[in-house]
């Protein structure tokens, strides 16, 4: 067993943290006010080699694998959570591509995500159907060589960021009749809904995508017809899941930074408040529950690496870390006093974004519902 | 520069303790030392400006960037760093005899590095370091490679043809001046902006070399080097405490107002 990191992988570190240090913090208030991802960022985040982390080199990408993923989703989630969560949605978009993409697929669309052009969106999501996945109403039906699509998708990141969506759509009945497709932002009867106002993640972009008899060509099927849930559940058990709970590592990495800051620095009866038990228990407990989350995060991005099951671990990283996140960041707060509702402290921005990683690609009663399977696994009768 | 083999350019860079880690610098009160143990090492940043500048004009003209250190062997990693940003490998001065160097003992054993190496068109350095700040390495190092030198550079154009523009800091505005290769320049933070280093740029690096040479490859005069080769001797070093001054400035609200007008413009706060 070997819990150290490689030199490489402390250098990827260091470099994701210099870059993220120094680019993001001018962009937060912004993002906070307006709900925008900074555009701007994503083509210096591509030169230094975050977009096409997952990409493999032939089609203009690192391809370092989930580990390295993993350093730098945390790295960027330490500084601003918003970040991560639109660049492992991206991850995703590249992943689901490269997984099942044809030779002309990848050409076509993952060499300008790995390059930084656009970024990548899957839309799974309707509003009939979150957890139910398959309770999906948007439909895709085969006419002539193309395919029509009709329906909605909500709570979809990168939406308006985005030049094509990977959709899963129903082409039949049950689990066996939904289908991925790319599907060009410019097609006829493609249309952008809604941007949602979120109060954390704020500058991640989520909103909603419409089809009305929208005009899919037949060569723009992900994988096989009728293939569609393998595709989904691939792509958010595997880079989904490792992506959120990567992201929520950052976010709960600042708010062991920002408690252990403000301990150290707020001065009561004389003496900093780092030296009242009840404060060094809640620092405790932060620093622990960081490092059971790092522990699972990373193992499971190792496990993908090493091209073994992730499926459980990665559920297992994605809802403990993403609750552990919240109830450190409500310590924080706690550590802070009324500072810490205060807009002027980062911790109360923690919280919200803490809380809004929890739903995101897949609940934590879902994540649950993957996990008793497995657990019960070994005592079936 | 078509009609040269090799358009090289040396960058001397300093591994210095982390900045953000500075609250864990201690003094050991006996030997009157800093204790760094336990704080991570950087780039000097200012060298990252003159590694920049290297960088593009070896981008631009092709040859070589070499980069050189003197520093204990566990700088390595530091110098990987510089690899992984673009230069093409790095040598690295390291001996036991060369502890306790000061500035000047310092530039002899950097030179006798750049001698080492061979032929070169640029030397670059910081203008300064964030832990040392003496900005006197690099003119002493022009001095000892007998060497023309411009400090506070915040331009810097390499045309083809043996010919450079530097643009060089003065207190009240800049000169412009033209100059040939070799040269050993140092430059300010103005001049560029140190480009990120890519996931591509680190795996480069793992592949590239770094030659530590001590002494005996080097061969500088023994009483040029350490403690022994150091004119500047250490009086002493004291920890200064930072307190909150504190003033009460009485009278009518308008000599108030009057009292503390003065004493912003005295203290130069704007
Ligand atoms: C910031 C953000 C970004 C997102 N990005 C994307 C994206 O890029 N692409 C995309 O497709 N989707 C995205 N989503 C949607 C997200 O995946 C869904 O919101 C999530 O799967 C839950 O679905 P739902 O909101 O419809 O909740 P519902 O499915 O309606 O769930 C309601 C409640 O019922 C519980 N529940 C449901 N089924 C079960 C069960 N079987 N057993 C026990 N409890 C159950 C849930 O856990 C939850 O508590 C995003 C969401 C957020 C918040």
């Amino acid at each position: 067993m070997d819990f150290k990191f490689s030199e490489r992988e402390e250098m990827l570190r260091k470099a994701v943290r210099e870059f993220a240090e120094n680019e993001i913090p001018p962009k937060m208030e912004a993002m906070e006010e307006t709900g925008e991802f900074p555009m701007e960022l994503l083509k210096p985040m591509a030169e230094v080699g975050i977009t096409g982390i997952l990409t493999p080199a032939e089609y203009g990408g690192v391809g370092l694998g989930y580990v390295a993923r993993t350093i730098v989703l945390e790295e960027l989630g330490r500084v601003c959570g918003a970040m991560p969560m639109a660049l492992q949605v991206h991850h995703m978009g590249c992943a689901v591509i490269n997984d099942f993409g044809t030779d002309a697929q990848k050409e076509k669309y993952l060499v300008p995500l790995a390059k930084g052009e656009t970024m990548g969106c899957v839309a799974v999501t309707d509003p009939t159907g979150g957890s139910d996945v398959v309770g999906m109403k948007t439909s895709a039906e085969l006419k002539g060589d193309k395919y029509i699509l009709n329906g909605r998708k909500c709570f979809i990141t990168n939406s308006h960021t985005s030049n094509y969506w990977v959709v899963i759509a129903k082409t039949a009945e049950g689990a066996k009749g939904l289908s991925a497709f790319i599907v060009d932002k410019e097609a006829p009867g493609a249309k952008l809904g809604r941007k949602e106002n979120k109060f954390g993640l704020r500058g991640a972009n989520t909103g909603e995508l419409a089809f009305d008899n929208c005009e899919v060509p037949k060569e723009n099927l992900l994988g096989q017809e009728g293939g569609g849930l393998a595709v989904a559940i691939k792509t958010i058990s595997e880079t989904g899941r490792t992506g959120m709970a990567a992201t929520a590592l950052g976010i709960l990495t600042a708010v062991y930074e920002e408690a252990g800051k403000f301990a150290t620095e707020r001065v009561l009866y004389g003496k900093p408040i780092s030296t009242l038990q009840a404060i060094q228990f809640y620092m405790a407990e932060i620093y622990t529950q960081l490092e059971i989350c790092r522990l699972l995060c990373y193992r499971a991005s190792w496990l993908k690496d090493q091209g073994m099951r992730c499926d459980n671990e990665g559920a297992m990283a994605k809802y403990y870390t993403c609750e552990a996140a919240v109830n450190a960041a409500k310590k924080a707060i706690e550590i802070h006093g009324s500072y810490g509702i205060m807009k002027e402290y980062a911790v109360q921005r923690l919280l919200r974004d803490a809380v809004v990683t929890v739903p995101s690609g897949g609940t934590a009663e879902i994540a649950k519902v993957v996990l008793a399977r497995a657990a019960l696994a070994p005592f079936k009768k | 520069m078509a009609d040269k083999e090799m358009n090289r350019t040396i960058v001397c860079i300093k591994p210095v303790p982390d900045p953000k880690h500075w609250n864990k610098v201690s003094m050991d009160p006996d030997t009157q030392t800093l204790r760094r143990e336990g704080i991570p090492g950087i780039i000097n940043p200012l060298d990252k400006h003159a590694l920049e500048a290297a960088l593009s004009i070896r981008d631009a003209h092709g040859g070589e960037v070499v980069l050189l250190s003197m520093a204990p062997p566990f700088a390595a990693p530091i110098l990987r760093e510089g690899l992984a940003m673009g230069a093409d490998r790095a040598i690295l001065l390291s001996d036991p005899v060369f502890a306790g160097s000061d500035t000047l003992a310092t530039a002899h054993i950097l030179a006798a590095g750049c001698r080492w190496i061979g032929e070169f068109d640029l030397v670059l350095c910081g203008n300064m370091t964030i832990d040392g700040s003496t900005a006197q390495v690099c003119s002493q190092l022009a001095e000892l490679l007998d060497l023309p030198n411009v400090m506070h550079v915040t331009g810097l154009d390499r045309q083809a043809g043996d010919k450079m523009t530097i643009t060089q800091k003065i207190e009240h505005g800049h000169v412009r001046l033209e100059a040939k290769p070799p040269i050993v320049i140092s430059v300010r933070k103005e001049l560029n902006k140190p480009r990120y280093t890519s996931f591509t740029g680190i795996l480069a690096a793992e592949s590239k070399t770094i030659d530590v040479l001590s002494n005996k490859e080097l061969g500088v005069d023994p009483n040029h080097v350490g403690l022994n080769g150091s004119p500047t001797k250490m009086a002493g070093l004291e920890l200064r405490e930072f307190k909150r001054a504190r003033e009460r400035v009485g009278g009518s609200p308008e000599e108030i107002v009057q009292a503390l007008l003065e004493k912003i413009h005295r203290y130069g706060i704007i």
